[in-house]
């Protein structure tokens, strides 16, 4: 991890590991009063999405503003690849603007790659999805999720999800959620199976580390935590799987498949739900279902990057690590990493 | 017209002789030859070949002259030691009547840097649904007799099969850009591990390698000639391979980049490494060098593509297909054929001349460096190394993906009929 935030695949496990420590501390701004620090005081960060995501984007800027970062939204609506020079365009829009960072969302994969490396902007880069390649910090919440629910929110402090079984099931073929799942939980020693369909599912996957299998039934009793991937309706129509009801059948999940994972699994969903067809309405509103967490958490883990990233006079996170304090019970220790920015 | 005297050149990569051109034909190939009232160019150490056919160049007038234009299209060809180049009919408008490909005809010739020699749509607007006149195009000025829509596939196998025999009656070729477009929609890559990773659509080997199928037991069904473009699979190399065994009467096509790149290139993903068809895999370029050694691919073509610096300076999706090629191709082949071993110069001759004339039937292109020859030659000197610099190109676009890597060779000097339109590597 460099000075930008790209792929899930860029971060060590160092990396990873101290990005989720990092957010744990974040997340306790969130139960104090004035929910706010002044880590990114004076600096600005712009949230370019040529892609609505009104989720994402709330999310970021929320981290964004926690942080006290002056924020500007962008949103590039109705621009589409086909004018390709507006990505350049507005990055040099931006770089004149002297913009700090930028969270780009865009639906074409590899354009903030393209604008971290081309030149045409010196600021810190935050990749919010792009295209079908990734979402590195949907992946981190992710696995900041799990990293709570199955290895325990103080108990997993510096600890990795090593020999968690995840599986992930759906369109993995379309989804930069699961490219960057399979890379941050691979680094971070979890084993992950990918179930889908054999049409959802990339040619070239067998590189990836990862297992992959076409019967859900089988891997879901292995599972500690169960995935299930947005599949869009029109995918039908371009002939992914026969209908829909057959692909519920196969691969959704509803209340007797959840009844075979082990109880202490979770079920997780990057939101939002089409209820019915991936997953039941029993499925998602039982408290196995952790959405309303990945949500909340979100937040956490993107004030966690941007910290790392922009905050204070430290170097990018693989370098050195910023004084984090890991005892929860040291009254400074929420204090500790902000303190630099706070004089 | 004056005499030149080219001395001691190791003509095809021989043993070095003096080479005399006097009125645009080669009078005397020999050893120890006078100079009298003669330009002498001094060549030893140097490799003297047939000048380069092109049988797939676009030139990108009229329409988008921004890009490329004839003339400047034509002297990227001389520096890169062509002397004639067959122009795509993928412009604005598109090259289907008689009226465009003598324009582009014309200016060729107006030019003088190198022959045009116009390829014809196979379809009206490329659009593969009406042949277009392909007789009355033959019968012009530019007496066209390659047709091709690249840039899009004759997809519907039936107006393939009558392309094909349509263009018997005066001995056509129908060329081919191969590829399935359902099986390519949204594609941006060669689909494989590098495709899986960055989430980029993905462009399958079968696409083309099944329309490639089809085509040479289309051709052998109605007994007529099928040229297959910019090749770029192991397996359409198997079926080529398969075809010609079987007495098909098929040609192919490999282009340098094919020769030399990959896939691996595009995760860095610059668009300067996005073409059609895609870069493939070590395995795939492995296969193409193999099967232009042996045959099986008949020729090299460039596929030079010029696009403006802006089609490309963007995002990946966004990002037009295609790269410039014609001053940088002799270079790849000496690198990834010749310095490798698996081509002699006579074997690139061949390749990059004498086997595109025929089969697009350029006429005095393509002959041997023999007494009474056109004395259309081009110099290489074949030690030089030196990085490659866009900057100067002549060519109007820059989209070239070996900026700043070393290739091999350079092309010193280029005649057309016995005029000199590249000295000491300068346009004339
Ligand atoms: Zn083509």
């Amino acid at each position: 991890m460099q000075r930008h935030l790209i792929s899930a695949a860029d971060l060590t496990r160092d990396d990873a590991v101290l990005i989720l420590d990092t957010a744990e501390e974040m997340a306790r701004v969130a139960d104090r009063p004035i929910k706010k620090l002044p880590t990114l005081r004076g600096r600005t960060v712009v949230n370019l999405f040529f892609e609505d995501s009104t989720r994402t984007r709330i999310s970021f800027e929320a981290a964004e503003k926690r942080l006290s970062a002056d924020v500007i939204n962008f949103t590039a609506k109705g621009s589409s690849v086909s004018k390709g020079e507006s990505l350049k365009d507005t990055a040099q829009t931006l770089e004149a603007m002297g913009v700090d960072a930028v969270v780009i969302r865009h639906g074409a994969s590899g354009a903030p790659y393209r604008l971290a490396t081309s030149g045409w902007i010196d600021a810190h880069v935050i990749n919010a999805g792009d295209g079908t390649h990734q979402h590195p910090t949907q992946a981190l919440l992710d696995a900041f999720t799990m990293r709570r629910r199955l290895v325990g929110r103080d108990a997993g402090i510096g600890r990795d999800l090593d020999g968690r079984r995840i599986t992930i099931v759906g369109d993995v073929l379309h989804s930069r959620v699961a490219r960057s799942n399979v890379d941050l939980l691979h680094t971070l020693g979890a084993e992950v199976t990918l179930v889908a369909p054999p049409t959802l599912v990339p040619v070239g996957v067998e590189t990836w580390p990862c297992e992959v299998s076409y019967d859900l039934d089988a891997v879901l009793p292995k599972s500690d935590a169960v995935m299930m991937l947005r599949v869009q309706r029109e995918r039908m129509n371009a002939a992914f799987f026969p209908t829909e009801r057959e692909y519920s059948r196969r691969y959704g999940l509803d209340g007797d498949r959840m009844a075979r994972m082990p109880e202490h699994a979770i079920v997780m969903h990057p939101g939002p739900m089409v209820r019915g067809m991936e997953i039941t309405a029993e499925v998602a509103d039982s408290d196995r279902c952790t959405v309303v967490e990945q949500v909340a958490n979100g937040v956490s883990i993107r004030m966690a990057v941007l910290y790392l990233l922009l905050g204070g006079n430290e170097p990018a996170v693989t370098h050195t690590r910023p004084p984090v304090a890991h005892h929860p019970s040291d009254e400074r220790s929420a204090h500790t990493p902000f303190t630099a920015e706070e004089k | 017209m004056s005499k030149t005297l080219i001395r001691g050149a190791k003509v095809l990569g021989g043993e070095p002789q003096d080479v005399l051109i006097d009125g645009g034909i080669i009078a005397e190939v020999g050893a120890g030859l006078s100079a009298e009232g003669a330009e002498v160019v001094e060549a030893a150490g140097k490799v003297l070949l047939p000048g380069l056919v092109d049988l797939h160049t676009h030139l990108r007038e009229p329409g988008r002259e921004d890009s490329e234009t004839v003339l400047t299209g034509t002297r990227a060809a001389a520096s890169g030691g062509y002397t004639a180049v067959f122009a795509m009919a993928n412009t604005f408008p598109v090259a289907d009547t008689a009226g465009v490909v003598e324009q582009v005809y014309r200016l060729g010739q107006e030019h003088g840097y190198c022959d045009v020699q116009p390829i014809g749509a196979v379809t009206v607007g490329l659009e593969g649904r009406k042949l277009a006149e392909l007789g009355a195009m033959h019968e012009s000025a530019a007496g066209v007799t390659v047709f091709s829509d690249d840039g899009k596939c004759v997809d519907d196998a039936v107006i393939m099969r009558r392309a094909l025999e349509y263009v018997k009656a005066f001995g056509g070729v129908v060329a081919q850009h191969a590829q399935e477009p359902r099986l390519t929609e949204g594609a941006q890559m060669n689909e494989g591990v590098v495709s899986a990773e960055l989430g980029l659509g993905g462009w399958p080997a079968v696409a083309e390698e099944s329309i490639i199928a089809r085509d040479v037991l289309l051709a052998e069904h109605v007994g007529s000639r099928v040229h297959i473009c910019h090749l770029s699979t192991a397996g359409s190399v198997e079926i080529v391979r398969w075809a010609k065994s079987r007495g098909i009467d098929v040609t192919a096509e490999v282009t340098p980049h094919h020769l030399l790149l990959t896939d691996e290139l595009v995760r860095t993903y610059n668009p300067v490494y996005k073409v059609n068809p895609p870069l493939r895999t070590e395995r795939d370029v492995l296969a193409l060098r193999e099967a232009l050694a042996d045959g099986t691919i008949d020729i090299v073509a460039t596929d030079h593509a010029p696009h403006p610096h802006e089609d490309k300076d963007c995002e990946w999706a966004a990002a037009a297909m295609g790269m410039v090629g014609l001053e940088t191709a002799l270079s790849v082949v000496q690198e990834t054929m010749v310095d490798t071993g698996l081509l002699t110069w006579a074997g690139v001759a061949e390749r990059m001349s004498a086997k595109p004339a025929e089969i697009g039937q350029a006429k005095g292109h393509g002959r041997p460096v023999s007494a009474g020859e056109p004395a259309n030659l081009t110099l290489v000197d074949t030690a030089y190394r030196g990085s490659v610099d866009p900057a100067g190109f002549a060519s109007r676009s820059r989209n070239t993906p070996y900026e700043g890597r070393e290739l091999p060779g350079r092309v010193t000097h280029t005649w057309l009929r016995g005029k000199a339109t590249l000295v000491d590597g300068k346009l004339t």
